[in-house]
């Protein structure tokens, strides 16, 4: 076994025991990276200067006898959450040469704890796809099947943990941007309860929504680091002040006493039938290990993706006001003149996705719509929290596939905006409601192509999905399946 | 409600985006076309649902007033792309 195959709680077992030094795994998962990276194009920065640096402070740390979980662990980081000193993109061009002044603060914690940042992971355009492929920098590819997408927006964050070029990963999650690309690569993506994580130096795309969390091989991993991003930031006011509880305690095994709820109606037209059938499976074995299945209805579910791409626009159109080509990145140089300098500036520096998305965001906020879109929208919104706080009261987590396919192909769905939004109709609601979610392996398509199991729990009862999804992964195998990089 | 050209030529100056002809014309259609999808939502009586502006219970969070450190001139223009003394250039505006 390399070095880089290696889970975060096995590196750290050697990590602790000295067996193996933070600079042997982060040159391992280096090399790891000059490998594969050509053929996966996970990685916009990779850091190799300073996860070097990184690793031998992390060894220091260890010999005096400071080994935390993360101490030493090499991990990838997506590219929208601001590094000191490294370049961070979003995958636009409007933040071309942007090197942040300061750190978010789940690098801080990071930081903090010695682990290794080895590089910055592609996306959507500030986080605004499901396929990766609005990225203006480059193409990632999914480990699984280089010509399909790897999911999207944390596509990178995914593709690094799913080809092990990282050990582990943090991505964020607006509408599914950790849970689909988990799924689509086979790997454990974890988002958590709207306000558990802060987002001082995560830029922002919808305020209201955003979420970072992990991206891992496993669900133990997901719990470490988690246990180190969660908690209240002054820096952040939306941040909650709750104490964060160690969520490796909810690591143990039986699901005997444990209500899980399917919503009626998951099977709608237009989930492959190859999900279905590694759903259905998946739910027999959670029965099987104890837990009680009952139905539940989610009435206001087949709204979500409407009111989704009402309200995440709306936001996101407020937010990227920002970039004006005055106080950072691109700016298109040529006019004389203020206001077309703005407009110049942002109609190069924005993809063609963020193009459309601040269209429609200005549209819905604007005079005369603001009360038939925005303002609908977030009453509907409040009825779809409501169908979870109902739900939640007869189960203890609700279970659905985290995706409705299996990755689709490089380009099958670029043309067609609204297609590509009703792919990510299992978890956008999570991000309305402000509820946590995980997605977890569970099963292939008969073309090889890894699904994801979707949890969802009550907020802050991370620690009530990661139970079962614990309990799941020890009794199947599908997290320890490996990519082979094929083409199809 | 069919969305124009004109209007989407009045959004994207309000959004200071500047769109050539054939931008319009495929945003007209592209958002035309999700427009039509949220028509579902008009389906639904939400009178006296109270609008959800935020997830989570959260009440306006205070602290006090107080000096605390910052980031410094220099940093804060770092990544500007015109800059002079100490403040950020832009083109003139009167």
């Amino acid at each position: 076994m390399e070095l880089y195959e290696l889970t975060i709680h096995e590196a750290h077992e050697l990590l602790r025991k000295r067996e193996i030094s933070s600079r042997e795994i982060t040159e391992s998962v280096l090399d790891r990276i000059d490998a594969v990276e050509d053929r996966v194009g996970a990685y916009i920065t990779v850091t190799k200067d300073q996860a070097l640096a990184h690793a031998d402070a992390a060894d220091e740390s260890i010999k005096n006898g400071d080994c935390t979980p993360l101490t030493g662990v090499p991990l990838s980081i997506k590219d929208i959450i601001c590094t000191k000193g490294i370049p961070t993109t979003c995958a636009s061009k409007i933040l071309k040469g942007f090197i942040p002044p300061y750190d978010s603060t789940v690098v801080q914690r990071l930081k903090t704890v010695n682990a290794v940042i080895v590089g910055k992971t592609n996306l959507d355009e500030f986080g605004m796809g499901s396929s990766t492929e609005n990225s203006a920098i480059k193409t990632t590819r999914n480990p699984w099947d280089l010509e399909r997408i790897p999911g999207g927006s944390s596509g990178g964050s995914a593709a690094t943990v799913a080809s092990d070029m990282c050990i582990g990963s943090l991505g964020t999650d607006t509408g599914g941007s950790i849970r689909q690309p988990s799924s689509h690569c086979g790997v454990v993506g974890l988002k958590p309860t709207y306000g558990r994580v802060s987002r001082f130096g995560l830029v922002a795309f919808a305020s209201s929504l955003d979420q970072i969390g992990p991206i891992a091989k496993d669900v133990t991993d997901a719990a470490l680091l988690l246990n180190v991003i969660s908690g209240h930031d002054p820096n952040d006011s939306t941040s909650v002040q709750r104490e964060v509880p160690d969520y490796t305690k909810a690591l143990v095994s039986g699901l005997k006493g444990v209500t899980v709820g399917i919503p009626t109606g998951y099977d709608r037209e237009g989930v492959d039938p190859d999900v279905m059938g590694a759903f259905q499976k998946a739910v027999q074995v959670i029965e099987g290990l104890g837990a009680t299945c009952r139905e539940i209805i989610l009435p206001h579910n087949d709204y979500s993706v409407a009111v989704y791409y009402l309200i995440a626009p709306a936001e996101a159109s407020s937010n990227l006001a920002r970039y004006d080509g005055v106080k950072y990145g691109f700016r298109e140089d040529s006019s004389e003149d203020l206001l077309k300098m703005y407009s110049s500036t942002r109609s190069t520096g924005f993809g063609p996705e963020v193009q459309r998305r601040i269209i429609l965001g200005t549209y819905a906020l604007s005079a005369g719509y603001y009360d038939a879109y925005y303002g609908k929208a977030s009453q509907v919104r409040t009825l779809i929290t409501e169908d979870y706080k109902k739900a939640f009261e007869i189960c203890d987590v609700i279970l659905t596939p985290a995706a409705p396919t299996p990755a689709f192909r490089l380009g099958e769905k670029i043309e067609d905006p609204l297609t590509m939004y009703l792919s990510d109709i299992f978890t956008l609601s999570a991000n309305l409601a402000g509820i946590p979610g995980v997605s977890v392996p569970c099963g292939f398509s008969q073309a090889g192509l890894p699904i994801g199991l979707q949890i969802l729990a009550s907020h802050f009862n991370e620690a009530k999905f990661l139970k079962v999804a614990y309990c799941f992964e020890q009794a199947t195998e599908h997290h320890i399946q490996k990519p082979q990089f094929h083409n199809s | 409600m069919k969305i124009t050209k004109e209007e989407i030529a009045h959004v994207a100056k309000l959004a200071r985006l500047s769109l050539d002809e054939d931008s319009i014309a495929l945003f007209t259609k592209q958002v035309g076309d999700i427009l039509a999808y949220m028509d579902k939502l008009n389906h639904l009586n939400t009178e006296g649902v109270p609008p959800t502006s935020h997830a989570i219970l959260i009440a306006n969070a205070f602290r006090e007033d107080e000096m605390r450190p910052s980031i410094s001139n220099e940093a804060a223009l770092s990544n500007a792309p015109a800059k002079e003394d100490g403040v950020f250039v832009v083109p003139k505006v009167l």
